[in-house]
């Protein structure tokens, strides 16, 4: 053991990796390895104050209490994650470092997207760790000084533990996302790692999306990455994270946090494209709270994963808040993307709208798996749910499982679901005028997410639709 | 310009076997305008369709060729080896590479594509498949460094290579069509056929045709559900594509309502998956008159 922890000490990249190498095999055969003295060893790592490592705790002891989720109706299979062989997977993570330390050592597949997708030099080198990214981190540090000027915080969650122990203290895994709300959350608030934090202080507005698109691999936002964002009364901003490009790590579960609160009046966008490596079980928590008059838009892409299971959710607090979903999801062969959206409608005036996409291909499936949750007394509010499936054959499905508990009765509530597949009439009548199959599949696909993409900045509307035109063609493996 | 020919062909539904075409002979040339008439179920949409190569139907005999007159095709030299071509053989895409052109009676609407990215994408992937299509073996491998344009290529917009009509001169080509076709400048924003009404669709058709430049036009009644205005529109825009563009083209209908507009130069009736009888335009002013019951008893009577 003792040995073990000498490695976790281990700064040297070189090492690191090798030790990750041959050591994988020999940790996955021990049991019972994520204990107390793992979890102090993180956060001595990250030298934390001590009521983080009270948390982590705390978090720990209700991880090992909590049984896997294993009763919700057609949930993707979990079996393969063994939560006593997560430990040799976080240890590395504890370096915070990227999960990748050389270029050469990605899958070619994984190379051969990158090289599809047009990455641009800076971040395949960032990714390589030549960390050669500092024409962006250039433009980044000029924005975060005009930030920094009214007040807003953009760091490393790690780093705001130590800089903003208060706004921490106060909002991190307290009222939205508890490690008690699931046996992953406990998980995440044991061992997490990395991540952004975001404060936003009363009245001010971000013009520019606020992105962790660079600092994602630089700062070793690792798998357990936690996002926290506070944006005060009638502040705005737009967090845009995510690499779209695939994220190739050894591990192979990823189990993120995100916190949003949205004060009174204020306007907070979390916009997300994720495509993980297809051994990557994909289990996040994502929570935001949205104070009167509020509003909170959730937009997604998950791709990629063996296993996702992901609802973003929001918690109309105040009255008059506002939500907005907007999800696509693409399930290719041999995986399962389990993800929707959860609203509670806790006062009245309550509004929220959810669209979710989905496409499954080659005996892929997809899942819609929502809940709206309209209170006794939240009068007057409204949801409106859309949920399209698009799927390429008769091998793969898709299912909707949308549960509504409505306890108020002068509610507006509608749900309207439809699947289809890829219509011969449509594909025929786009190549009766010259495009050849794959395009014209391609370009109903297009067609199909266009509302999330509109949403998007124009390069990740634009990465969206190369991924799924990569996925398409079945370059990605 | 081309020469389109159906030679003793037969066809079936591809899933069930009910058998359709029954030896249907025509010869369409560029610059011509014929009319297929006949009664429903006679066969007429199925030609329509086995000559674009629609998946539902198997062609179990006979045969489909395109022959190309000109020496050039959007300065592509065409080799003599190369001028007749078996549609059979090809895809639907490679179909309207060779210039054929099928105006379908109920176009799909295909949701968040808009026309002009649509119209566009389809001119140039006809150009890319042409190109194709008459390059020598030898020039094959250069294709094969033209996959990653990276960030510079969206696939919204399509890609972007050489010789492609790039955005702002296809806009250009596509509001002067519009113009021609009385159209609203903002169809071209629209997604393509998504919430058109019947007469818009057609219209929408006859506009693909007017972009796409085919040799021989399919149009599969193409002036059913039109009103008297609209349906003027369509015909203005169909003897545009004969007189301006020199297409052949082939109308399927049911009424002499379109040929008063349309005149054409043959008229060919279809029963029982054969062509009947063909005449000049008189003939169709008859089938008004008349109905379709002397064509059958003279066909029957002389078989």
């Amino acid at each position: 053991m003792s040995s073990d922890q000498d490695h976790l000490r281990e700064t040297d990249s070189e090492k690191r990796f090798e030790f990750k190498k041959e050591q994988n095999a020999a940790f996955a055969a021990e049991k019972g390895e994520l204990d107390e003295e793992t979890i102090r060893l993180i956060s001595e790592d990250k030298d934390e104050p001590e009521w983080m490592l009270e948390r982590r705790l705390r978090a720990l002891r209700q991880f090992h209490a909590m049984p896997m989720p294993t009763d919700w109706p057609s949930q993707p299979d979990l079996s393969e994650v063994d939560v006593e062989e997560i430990v040799p997977y976080i240890r590395p993570d504890v370096d915070m470092r990227g999960s990748v330390d050389d270029w050469t050592e990605l899958p070619e597949e994984i190379q051969d997207t990158f090289d599809k997708l047009g990455i641009p030099e800076a971040e395949k080198n960032a990714l390589s760790g030549v960390g050669a990214q500092y024409e962006s981190e250039v433009v980044y540090q000029n924005m975060q000084e005009r930030w920094e000027e009214k007040g807003v915080i953009f760091c490393n969650m790690d780093k705001a533990v130590q800089d903003h122990p208060e706004l921490v203290k106060e909002h991190f895994m307290t009222s939205c996302v508890p490690p008690s709300d699931n046996k992953f959350a406990a998980l995440h608030g044991a061992i997490w790692s990395g991540g952004s934090f975001v404060y936003v202080p009363e009245g001010v507005t971000v013009e520019m999306p606020i992105q962790a698109y660079f600092r994602m691999n630089s700062e070793g936002m690792g798998q357990f990455e936690h996002t926290l964002i506070i944006a005060e009364e009638g502040s705005e901003v737009h967090y845009i994270e995510g690499c779209s490009a695939p994220q190739y790590s050894k591990f192979n579960l990823h189990s993120g946090g995100v916190e949003v609160f949205v004060g009174e009046d204020a306007h907070v966008q979390y916009s997300t494209v994720q495509n993980w490596s297809k051994n990557t079980y994909n289990l996040n928590t994502k929570r935001a709270i949205c104070e009167s008059e509020g509003t909170m838009e959730w937009i997604s892409g998950s791709m990629g994963s063996k296993a996702t299971m992901l609802y973003p959710s929001t918690i109309l607090k105040g009255r008059g808040a506002t939500d907005n979903h907007i999800t696509i999801a693409f399930a290719g062969e041999g995986q399962d993307i389990d993800t929707g959206a959860k609203v509670y409608h806790n006062a009245p005036r309550t509004k929220s709208t959810i669209e979710s996409k989905s496409i499954s291909k080659d005996g892929g499936r997809t899942n819609y798996r929502g809940l709206i949750h309209i209170s006794d007394g939240a009068e007057n509010s409204s949801t409106s749910v859309e949920c399209d499936a698009l799927m390429f054959d008769n091998e793969s499905t898709s299912d909707t499982m949308p549960y509504m508990e409505i306890e108020e009765s002068k509610v507006d509530v509608a749900h309207e679901a439809t699947v289809g597949k890829i219509g011969d009439e449509d594909v025929f009548y786009l190549q009766s005028r010259g495009l050849d199959d794959d395009d014209a599949k391609q370009m109903i696909v297009a067609g199909f997410i266009e509302p999330i993409t509109e949403e998007l900045p124009i390069e990740y509307a634009v990465e969206l639709n190369r991924l799924i035109e990569l996925e398409m063609e079945g370059s990605l493996g | 310009m081309a020469r389109l020919e159906l030679d003793d062909l037969h066809a079936e539904v591809a899933e069930g076997g009910e058998k359709i075409l029954d030896g249907v002979d025509l010869e369409v040339r560029s610059g011509e305008i014929h009319a297929l008439m006949g009664p429903n179920g006679s066969g007429k949409s199925t030609t329509a369709k086995v000559i674009a190569g629609h998946p539902a139907y198997e062609v179990t005999g006979g045969a489909v060729r395109i022959h190309l007159d000109e020496d050039e095709f959007d300065g592509i030299e065409i080799p003599d080896e190369m001028r007749t071509w078996d549609l059979l053989d090809l895809e639907p895409n490679e179909r309207a590479a060779l210039g054929v052109f099928l105006g379908f009676q109920y176009p799909a609407e295909i949701e968040g594509v808009t026309m002009v990215n649509f119209l566009r994408t389809a001119l140039n992937a006809k150009l890319d498949e042409r190109e194709e299509l008459f390059e020598d073996d030898e020039g094959e491998a250069e294709e094969a460094d033209d996959e990653d344009a990276g960030y510079e290529t969206s696939p919204m917009e399509g890609d972007i290579d050489e010789g492609e009509v790039g955005v702002a001169e296809f806009q250009e080509i596509m509001s002067e069509k519009m113009e021609q076709l009385d159209m609203d400048a903002e169809f071209a924003q629209r997604y393509l056929n998504a919430g058109f009404s019947g007469g818009e669709k057609k219209q929408n058709e006859v506009l693909q045709a007017a972009i796409l430049e085919p040799s021989i036009a399919v149009l599969d009644e193409i002036d059913s559900g039109l009103d008297i205005d609209r349906l003027q529109d369509v015909s203005t825009g169909i003897n545009a594509l004969r007189d301006e563009q020199g297409a052949g083209i082939l109308q399927i209908t049911h009424y002499q309502r379109i040929l008063d507009y349309v005149e054409p130069d043959h008229v060919h009736i279809m029963l029982d998956g054969q062509i009947a009888k063909s005449g000049d335009a008189d003939l169709a002013r008859k089938l008004e008159d008349e109905g379709y019951d002397w064509v059958r008893e003279e066909t029957y009577e002389t078989a």
